[in-house]
């Protein structure tokens, strides 16, 4: 009783500090669902809206958590039946199905402010459909490779930057019964990535992107270069075997237990890892190595966002919550090392002192000129996503299989754009 | 005298109370069929309607006549993910079927009276109690290549590892098994049951015209159990076309899309994460509702007759 009544007293004294600048103060209810529903980012978004609502004390915000799985397919319903007023999703084409029905608020006149404009503009093209903007992302995280330092060092290895050496590397690891590369193919996603990267290296950000956008043919010869690569690895025997039947974190203790040696993913993948023991001298990251000289280094790095669902309540209340996640000072805060561990989105946050967002920072800013790619499965429509991810998966068990399965994309490729 | 009069000076009867006897059945079955006209039968006719249609389930439906059934089409020829889906629930038919068999060994052997028998009943019923959910991820855990139950068994003879799920020839079949498990358990108890009214003096007489073993099941007993035999399969063909959760949480329908029957291949397209194709899945239930029509044709038809025979 007492914390509370001191809690609400402090939440005046804010509120009527920040009552005399304000434009208007915020008034009625604010409900928000969240797809963050792992206890840390969980909690992190609770902390940060608790933050919002303090600097607004007279708005009643409600919050709703919706197990992250769940919300990819509960979305649909509570957007048309009963939306709330602000709502987390992913950029990109990802969005696109919601933009397209008319279910995501215009924002253009938040990326129209210089607070947003200049500082997020990194992403403007990730939250860009039809030219519009609809949606301001709050957290963002580097794809990479993560690998097992000690048998690195076991082995006499080093971070490899060329495709001759990352399969000069792999051959020796191969040759110590270990496999190079974790990886749980069950839901899919995870073959995209490797993908994305194969694909980007061999021929380009701009052809990856062309043909998550339906304008090359599947059965184009640059798209069989891209296979013959993955081949390459497919028949050292670079990755686990029977990763079909895993998930991604099913495919995590290979790597825990030396089994093998490093896992393409995304930094969400360190927390995980270190809980399970391995320690920052075991663990250690670096780029996808390049393999066509001639193309531009571009990286997955797939955003989260928040959107103002076209049905809202209030409006007003939500684009204020959307300029404050997207704040330099509260992306600092929830992307740190106790909360998300990832990166900000906004140029004027600071990045978390952890070595490998520091190393994801530095990746992204300075050696990822081609561009920066949000994901297969959201930089393609989900359609060919998901045919395309089921094909890569399949390709990684029968390789010989490839002149089918891309015969099989290229039909759902013909459907799937018109 | 006096009563004809009487009655004939009273009041006339109102309807209600003149067809009463009419009424009354209709009027109990009134809420019943209000439901499963709003929520079975009108739905069944939406389908057919939204399987001409174009439509992601956010926007604007566009109607494009057959075109979907020509999609499905092209995807039996081709041998793609229709034809895949169809086979399998096909082979999903085929081989549910076994737990009928199954049942009734089970149940002919645990009809005995010793003591403990109840204990042993329940033990073997046990499987139909938990949920598909929990069925589906012990024997994923059985199944698993590294440390499951069944390639630890195997690796004791030298045989093995077999990444049943992982492997497309195979997925499908450990899937079955898997649903096996509980519809014996569900077989066993029909026939627990059925057993139960056989008729002791008629195996008497089989037994004294010297009918033993194999002739004394098929000509007396099984003969008895013939509605215990026809619920089996009631229930065991419903179970097999129903069969969507156990591949939902085993495999997902992988790997690439082996395992997927049409309830679950018709989710994909229509709800799940990546599926936006609304008209397309409305076209796969279109299919489905034909196959299971021959089934419930059947049943209708079998129990009419059944009905007319008494």
């Amino acid at each position: 009783m007492h914390s509370i009544l001191k809690r609400t007293a402090a939440a005046v004294a804010v509120g009527l500090a920040f009552a005399v600048p304000a434009k208007a103060e915020l008034t009625g209810d604010l409900t928000i669902f969240l797809d963050t529903s792992n206890p840390a980012p969980r909690a992190t978004m609770e902390e940060m809206i608790g933050r919002f609502g303090e600097k607004n004390p007279d708005l009643n915000i409600e919050i709703t958590v919706i197990d992250r799985e769940a919300y990819k397919t509960q979305i649909r319903n509570f957007l048309t039946a009963n939306a709330p007023d602000v709502a987390t999703w992913y950029a990109a084409n990802r969005m696109r199905p919601y933009v397209e029905a008319g279910l995501f608020e215009d924002v253009s006149d938040l990326w129209a402010e210089p607070e947003i404009a200049d500082n997020l503009a990194s992403t403007k093209g990730a939250m860009t459909i039809d030219g519009k903007q609809w949606g301001v992302p709050y957290t963002y995280y580097q794809w990479g490779v993560y690998y097992r330092k000690d048998i690195f060092e076991e082995l006499g290895l080093s971070e490899p930057t060329t495709w001759e050496e990352e399969k000069a590397n792999c051959a020796k690891i191969v040759e110590s019964g270990r496999a190079c590369y974790t990886i749980g193919t069950k839901f899919l996603w995870t073959a995209g990535g490797w993908f994305d990267y194969l694909n980007m290296r061999t021929n380009g950000f701009d052809f990856h992107m062309d043909l998550a956008g339906g304008k090359v043919s599947w059965e184009d010869d640059r798209v069989k270069q891209t296979f013959a690569n993955w081949k390459e690895l497919i028949d050292m025997g670079a990755f686990i075997d029977n990763h079909q039947t895993y998930s991604w974190q099913e495919a995590l203790p290979f790597m825990v237990n030396g089994e093998a040696a490093a896992y393409l993913m995304g930094n969400f993948a360190v927390a995980p890892l270190r809980d399970s023991g391995l320690t920052d001298d075991q663990l250690d990251f670096y780029q996808f190595v390049k393999i066509n000289p001639d193309v531009a280094l571009s990286e997955d790095a797939p955003t989260d966002t928040f959107h103002i669902p076209s049905a809202a309540k209030n409006k007003e209340a939500a684009r204020a919550f959307l300029r404050f996640a997207a704040s330099p000072e509260e992306q600092t805060i929830i992307n740190n090392g106790k909360n998300l561990g990832q990166l900000p989105v906004n140029a004027q946050s600071s990045v978390d002192d952890d070595k490998f967002l520091q190393q994801g920072f530095e990746m992204l800013s300075s050696n990822s000129t081609g561009g920066v790619a949000q994901f297969w499965d959201r930089d393609a429509p989900a359609e060919m996503a998901k045919v395309s991810m089921e094909g890569f998966q399949e390709f990684m068990i029968k390789p010989d299989n490839l002149d089918r399965i891309l015969s099989k994309l290229e039909r759902a490729r013909k459907r799937i754009y018109k | 005298m006096t009563a004809t009069t009487e009655l004939s000076q009273a009041e006339p009867e109102s309807w209600f109370h003149r067809n009463q006897q009419a009424i009354a059945p209709w009027l109990f079955l009134a809420p019943g069929i209000l439901f499963f006209l709003v929520y079975v039968i009108a739905p069944v006719f939406q389908s057919f309607n939204l399987s001409l249609y174009q439509w992601d389930g956010l926007g604007e439906a566009e109607y494009i006549g057959l075109r979907n059934y020509e999609d499905l089409y092209y995807e039996w020829v081709d041998r793609d993910a229709f034809y895949v889906s169809l086979k399998n629930n096909l082979i999903w038919l085929v081989l549910y079927l076994l737990a009928i068999p199954a049942g009734l060994f089970i149940a002919l052997l645990l009809n005995q009276t010793i003591w403990g028998i109840r204990l042993y009943k329940s033990l073997f019923f046990f499987p139909f109690v938990i949920s598909q959910v929990v069925v589906g991820l012990v024997f994923t855990w059985f199944y698993d290549p590294t440390f499951g139950l069944l390639n630890q068994f195997l690796g004791l003879f030298g045989a093995g590892p077999i990444n049943v799920l992982g492997n497309e020839n195979l997925v499908t079949y450990g899937i079955i098994l898997a649903g096996l498990w509980p519809q014996t358990a569900y077989c066993m108890i029909l026939y627990l049951t059925g057993l139960n009214a056989v008729d002791p003096e008629q195996i008497e007489a089989g037994r004294l015209d010297g009918a033993k073993g194999a002739r004394m099941l098929w000509y007396i007993v099984l003969p008895q159990l013939r509605p215990a035999t026809f619920i089996a399969f009631v229930v065991t063909i419903i179970g097999a076309l129903r069969s969507f959760d156990l591949i939902s949480v085993m495999t997902q329908g992988g790997p690439f899309g082996s395992s997927r029957v049409l309830a679950y291949y018709m989710f994909e397209v229509a709800l799940s994460e990546y599926g936006f194709r609304m008209g397309y899945g409305a076209a796969i239930a279109v299919v489905l509702f034909m196959i299971m029509m021959c089934f419930i044709v059947y049943f209708l038809w079998s129990m009419y007759s059944e009905e007319k025979g008494h």
